[in-house]
């Protein structure tokens, strides 16, 4: 192993991984975005948006990511639609992960006792009044839950975007690892900086958990 | 520019083809990750610790790393080491390991699952550790586990996609290589997707059908 | 060498163990062949234990267990242990308060599955018996059910007809009927008896009292980990001489 080569790319790729970082960071939120309307669609009263939302998770959830990505990037000038690579992965990273969320928050909430609901409509509460203050909470520690999981799910997905030419973890470590011919070491220190981010993000889920989570006697 | 999907379809074969290499790596790769992950679950579960560590090791590598950066390595680093495989069975290979540790948590989780009231029966009869394993445990936990391991199938076969980039001539690969004679990216990416998501469709409804049957003997 | 005049179970002090909490504390116990013996006592007094000993399910710590005149708990070790324990284990049938019956093979495949794979009988061959004994459970039509699609009561007698099909030299029952539904329960005892009516060695956990008092010919009744009292059941169910067994049966006949 060579531990100069190591030594002199570790900063160039602490600085891809800064790259990888802002990827999740933008896409995650805007991920919980789309999922939150999804689930809101989900669950609406209009047979035509729940029908929207099922189709939407269904086509997300069955095709390629990257091919969902080269779609809106390659495909995208001709529709007049001309985005830069780090702009359309963020874009297309977020609608995709906000369909799996999105699934994730309807079990949840579906895993709530629908005595609850019966409940607290009898109490006089509203359908959304409901929602918001008997069954999102109940369900909020298993939404967590699933959160946490696709978060890490797109972390790694993240690096999908090499292939449209943005340079973060893996763009890096394939392009050292084409320029010297030590695809070991490149990739390695790759792969050590993905680690560490996957068991900052699991962490900060576990974090999470227990601050809101499921050990604080809440049922889940 | 408007879209114009007439360009397709002089370039079917080219799509076939990849379709086909598309089919044929998913049961590869499906089979490579059901024994592979049986048997990791089965090392992590009950072997020495010798074996069990390099697989907790492989697992924890695998699950905390993106796919395509593990087709890198594969790729380029199998070559360093002097070891050289065609791309097509690099890539089969690394497919197949990656989803084979997450078949591995599925089938650890199920096997712990299996009523230890059948190990009971099964040792009462006179059966031994590994007869028991064999004929209740496994078939057991694979009959609870079959339903997610055939999810995995599924986000498997997505990632399929993910092999044109060391060079396989799969379904992405076919659709670039008919996008570069045409410069008509949006249609065939799109019918591409749409190809996806219909043997999509149809392993889910098998799926379905599947569980429905294993539920009947659960 | 086996003659007539040979216990089928012989048990010497048996000692059983769980860290410092002594479960069984020296069980003596002789079952002569054709003869039924039904354990009876509180909850939490061994009983279980005590059977799960007599096939190594849980091997005792002291004591001996003799099987027709072989001796059960040997000494030895690694490969040679296992052979010894898996082929007891075939000349003893036991049922288990739920059932296990194996959930992925049919009522017919659970009764064939041993016969096939440990004692090489031929598919056809276990077929046919399997049948034979489905039919005296009264389950020749539920041949190729799935135990999902069984009741309770089937689901313990095909459990009876699949230990029978390994051809047992002695049944042992632990609460064969307490996980069922009480009109449940007959379906069982009448398999039961019939057994006793052939003659089978069987030794009995049961808290039915007028059941155990029905088959029996001869009961225990076990406490902490020692057999307090024993004798034929009109004796020991009727006339208990010991206070503790006068007072379980006094709970136990009236609830
Ligand atoms: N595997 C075990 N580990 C620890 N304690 C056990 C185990 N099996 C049984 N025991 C204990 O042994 C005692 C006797 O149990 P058991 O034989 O099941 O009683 P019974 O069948 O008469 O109700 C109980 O106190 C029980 O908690
Ligand atoms: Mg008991």
């Amino acid at each position: 192993m060579d531990f100069e080569l190591i030594l002199r790319i570790t900063p160039f790729m602490a600085e891809a991984a800064w790259m990888t970082v802002q990827l999740f960071a933008v896409t995650l939120i805007l991920g919980l975005i789309v999922a939150s309307v999804l689930t809101w669609a989900g669950f609406s009263r209009s047979a035509l948006l729940r029908g929207f939302a099922r189709v939407y998770i269904s086509i997300m959830r069955g095709t390629p990511l990257l091919v969902q990505l080269f779609v809106l990037y390659f495909g995208g000038p001709q529709l007049g639609l001309s985005l830069d690579a780090f702009t359309a992965g963020c874009i297309c990273f977020g609608l995709n992960i906000g369909a799996y969320i999105s699934v994730g928050m309807r079990g949840a909430i579906l895993a709530v006792s629908p005595g609850q609901t019966e409940a607290a409509r009898a109490l006089g509460f509203g359908r959304a009044q409901t929602m918001r203050f008997f069954i999102l909470p109940q369900a909020a520690p298993l939404i967590l839950r699933s959160v946490g999981v696709n978060a890490v799910i797109l972390l790694k997905s993240t690096a999908l975007v090499s292939a449209i030419g943005v340079v973060e973890l893996t763009a890096a470590g394939q392009r050292f690892a084409n320029a010297t011919y030590q695809p070991f070491e490149a990739l390695g220190v790759a792969a050590v900086f993905y680690l560490a981010l996957t068991y900052l993000v699991t962490g900060g889920v576990a974090l999470l958990e227990r601050r809101f989570g499921v050990e604080e006697g809440k049922p889940s | 520019m408007m879209l114009d999907f007439s360009v397709v379809p002089p370039y079917a074969g080219v799509l076939l083809n990849g379709l086909l290499w598309t089919l044929l790596i998913t049961a590869l790769a499906t089979t490579i990750a059901t024994v592979c992950g049986i048997l990791f679950a089965l090392i992590l579960l009950y072997a020495p610790l010798v074996l069990r560590w390099p697989v907790r090791f492989i697992c924890f590598l695998i699950m905390g790393t993106p796919l395509l950066l593990q087709l890198f390595l594969v790729y380029y680093g199998l070559s360093q080491v002097g070891v050289n495989l065609p791309a097509f069975w690099t890539g089969v290979a690394a497919l197949g390991l990656h989803y084979a540790v997450y078949n591995a948590q599925i089938m650890r989780t199920a096997i712990l699952g299996v009523d230890p009231g059948q190990t009971e029966a099964s040792r009462a009869l006179g059966f031994g550790r590994l007869a028991t394993l064999r004929h209740f445990i496994l078939p057991q936990a694979l009959l609870v586990a079959t339903p997610q391991l055939g999810n995995n199938t599924l986000i498997l076969l997505k990632d399929t996609a993910l092999l044109s980039v060391i060079g396989i001539t799969e379904l992405v690969l076919s659709s670039q290589l008919s996008i570069s004679r045409t410069f008509r990216p949006f249609e065939f990416y799109l019918t591409i997707a749409a190809l996806y998501y219909v043997i999509n469709l149809g392993m889910e409804w098998v799926l379905r059908r599947l569980a429905r049957r294993l539920e009947a003997i659960k | 060498m086996t003659t007539q005049t040979q216990p089928m179970v012989l048990l010497k002090g048996i000692r059983k163990h769980f860290g410092s909490h002594e479960v069984l504390k020296g069980i003596d116990l002789t079952v002569e062949r054709g003869k039924i013996v039904s354990i009876i006592g509180p909850s939490g007094s061994g009983k279980s234990t005590l059977l799960r000993s007599i096939n190594m399910l849980e091997p005792p710590n002291a004591g001996e267990i003799w099987l027709n005149g072989e001796l059960v708990n040997q000494p030895l070790t690694g490969r040679a242990y296992e052979t010894h324990i898996n082929a007891v284990r075939q000349k003893m049938g036991k049922v288990f308060q739920q059932f296990n019956l194996f959930p992925h093979l049919t009522a017919l495949q659970n009764l064939t599955i041993g016969p096939i794979k440990l004692k090489g009988v031929s598919p056809a061959e276990a077929k046919v018996q399997a049948m034979e004994l489905l039919a005296k459970v009264g389950l020749a039509d539920k041949a190729d059910a799935y135990p999902a699609r069984l009741s309770g009561g089937q689901k313990q007698r095909v459990a009876i007809a699949r230990a029978l099909a390994m051809r047992p030299q002695v049944m042992l029952f632990d609460e064969a009927t307490s996980a069922l539904d009480p009109e449940l329960v007959d379906e069982v005892n009448l398999v039961m008896k019939q057994l006793a009516a052939e003659q089978m060695t069987m030794l009995i956990v049961t808290h039915e009292m007028n059941f155990a008092a029905e088959v029996s010919d001869w009961v225990l009744f076990m406490e902490d980990g020692l057999v307090v009292e024993q004798g034929p059941p009109e004796q020991v169910l009727k006339n208990p001489v010991m206070a503790r067994t006068q007072s379980f049966l006094r709970k136990h006949l009236a609830s």
